[in-house]
């Protein structure tokens, strides 16, 4: 008898393993001859250039230092390390050989041109949603890039993560593929901003937290995520910012990466903004309504009544005295290391000079952003795309003082710039980020 | 390898990446008037401008100022008669004058940013540069008085 039910399940299991494969197999597309660049209108790859801005397609597929497009972009995710691909025109290594068919299918499906699935670290549920032009655009763009012959190296997924057909059960459970379907009862602006975040810039690929799989958790969408190290903060009503994020503010730190009331960029959201969001092509229109669509997912007009009062009260909690610093040790530190950069007089502080009492790394449920600014500082380089932080400002690296001496700045600032509840095991998490930091190097 | 902007020249030194910009600038391109004083980013003698803000120098891993343009005492004027530093000499501000390029780098950032200073902003913006010889209320009187001088005339705003 229960011989019998073992049989019946493990043929049922062999059934739905071979089902799965036979649903998973797609055809492969035959490949083309490289398209002549002549062959696509000058205005419809201006439209490619554009959206590729947008949706920072070169932060994924160009490796730092490296050509544009030419894939060897590290991502490291919870299942290992995946290289962002050659998207490039060259016919051996890049996507020369695909015909719009097969770019369209890989875009809205997630399928190479040879029918292998893709991972989704690349975020066709996001690119899914876009309209056929836009599609062609970003294909004439490509097509008209320089090709460079450039093999990326191998993904580092362990068995059976590396089996391609196996995606097929992640886009089952958690992937259909659909256009953007406009809401009626909002205006053209908003669902310019909802279309281009939402299915180009895929805001909600960072912002977004995963479940286990690695699928976005829709019923958390843009309730924050760890992202390589850092959090990205939530672009809901949760965003824990003393200011709100109203239309205005996110349009100036989606074009500048600062605004005085808020900070400044950093991390792996540095290159979407200085390499993709803020480039020149880009219109001002666009960016305008992505600041429009996130700043109703925040609710931010709603909250934003005491802005002066909030500012003026940050503000004055710059300043700490000799009196003040004489019996708390971290204070202490504050002063020598820290006041000569982050004070401000009143009554809105300087863009110059980063407000604490106003920055999200102070007001998130964990000190991790804050611990990794600290410990790295906040740098230039000599690529514009990743420049951390504000235009010109550089801050060292405090490396030097011990994770105690961390815990406890980190402490004394959430205690009297926030009215949050104290953050806990500090001095264990700046240990973690310290050793995570010296690993990466 | 990193090149960088010093006093208004390119430079590219070969000092590894991670190198504190204090002994590239010292050792490696020869301008000692940077100080060291604690290394660890508390005491301000090795203050430096970069994109004109003052920013200690001996935390600064040489490759964050790739691109970037570095300022030190010497560069702070091209013949030496910045308002701070005739302040400086008028009212006899350094004593045995170790601490004093990075107290003029820090406080050319104070006015910079607070043309007309009060006592708070000078406490706040110069209290975490150290000095052993507590020359604190010559270096308080001569920024007051070169904020002045810099209030008056307009070129060196």
């Amino acid at each position: 008898m229960i011989r019998r039910i073992s049989i019946t399940i493990l043929v049922t299991a062999c059934f739905m393993f071979a089902g799965l494969l036979l649903l998973a197999w797609r055809p492969s597309i035959a490949p083309i001859d490289p398209p002549s660049p002549s062959t696509f209108s000058p205005e419809l790859v201006a439209k490619g250039e554009a959206l590729s801005a947008a949706g920072h397609c070169a932060s994924c597929h160009t490796q730092p230092g490296g050509q544009p497009f030419a894939g060897g972009y590290r991502l490291n995710t919870p299942f290992g390390a995946i290289f962002g691909t050659n998207i490039t025109p060259d016919p051996k290594t890049g996507i020369g050989v695909w015909s719009l068919e097969a770019f369209t299918r890989a875009m809205r499906d997630g399928v190479a041109r040879d029918g292998s699935h893709l991972m989704p670290a690349f975020p066709y549920y996001a690119f899914t949603k876009l309209s056929d032009d836009d599609v062609k655009g970003l294909y004439a763009y490509l097509m008209t890039r320089p090709a460079i012959n450039r093999t990326v190296p191998a993904n580092t997924l362990p068995f059976p993560l590396n089996i391609r057909a196996f995606q097929e059960g992640w886009k089952i459970l958690f992937f259909r593929s659909a256009r953007y379907q406009a809401d009626q009862s909002k205006s053209a602006e908003w669902n310019r901003g909802a279309y281009l975040a939402e299915g180009l810039a895929d805001c909600t690929g960072c912002h977004t937290p995963r479940n286990p799989l690695g699928a976005e958790e829709t019923g958390h969408a843009y309730a924050g995520a760890v992202i390589e190290g850092w959090i990205a903060p939530a672009l809901t009503e949760a965003n824990p910012s003393p200011v709100p994020w109203t239309q205005e503010e996110l349009f100036t730190y989606l074009r500048t990466g600062v605004t005085s009331l808020h900070g400044a960029t950093g991390a792996t959201m540095t290159p979407v903004i200085r390499g993709a969001l803020a480039l020149p092509i880009v219109p001002d229109s666009d960016i305008r309504a992505i600041a429009l669509y996130l700043s109703g997912m925040d609710r931010a007009s709603a909250r934003a009544n005491d802005v002066d009062a909030t500012t003026r009260e940050a503000v004055a909690s710059s300043y700490v005295s000799s009196d003040q610093a004489e019996n708390d040790p971290d204070a202490a530190r504050y002063v020598s290391a820290c006041m000569s950069c982050h004070y401000n007089a009143g009554p809105t502080p300087l863009a110059s000079r980063p407000e604490l009492a106003l920055n999200s790394s102070l007001m998130l449920a964990e000190p991790t952003n804050f611990i990794q600014v600290v410990l790295n500082g906040v740098t230039n380089t000599e690529t514009v795309s990743n420049t951390q932080g504000a235009p010109g400002l550089v801050m060292p690296q405090y490396s030097s003082l011990t994770d105690g001496e961390i815990a406890g700045l980190a402490a004394y600032l959430r205690r009297t710039r926030t009215k949050l509840p104290p953050w806990s095991d500090l001095e264990k998490k700046v240990a973690a980020i310290r050793r995570e930091s010296m690993a990466s190097r | 390898m990193t090149a960088f902007d010093l006093n208004g020249k390119t430079v590219s030194v070969q000092s590894p990446d991670d190198a504190a910009l204090l002994w590239v600038i010292r050792d490696e391109l020869g301008l000692t008037g940077t100080k060291f004083g604690c290394g660890i980013g508390f005491c301000g003698a090795c203050t430096v401008h970069v994109e004109g803000r003052a920013t200690r120098s001996c935390i600064t891993p040489v490759a964050a100022v790739a691109g970037a343009k570095v300022t030190t005492i010497e560069g702070l004027d091209p013949t030496g008669n910045h308002p701070l530093q005739t302040a400086w000499l008028e009212l006899q501000v350094p004593q045995c004058g170790y601490c004093q390029p990075g107290q003029i780098m820090q406080a050319a950032t104070l006015l910079k940013d607070f043309p007309n200073p009060t006592d708070q902003d000078i406490n706040a913006v110069m209290a975490g540069s150290v000095c052993r010889c507590m020359t604190y209320i010559r270096i308080r009187k001569a920024i007051k008085l070169a904020a002045a001088r810099m209030r008056g005339d307009a070129s060196h705003a």
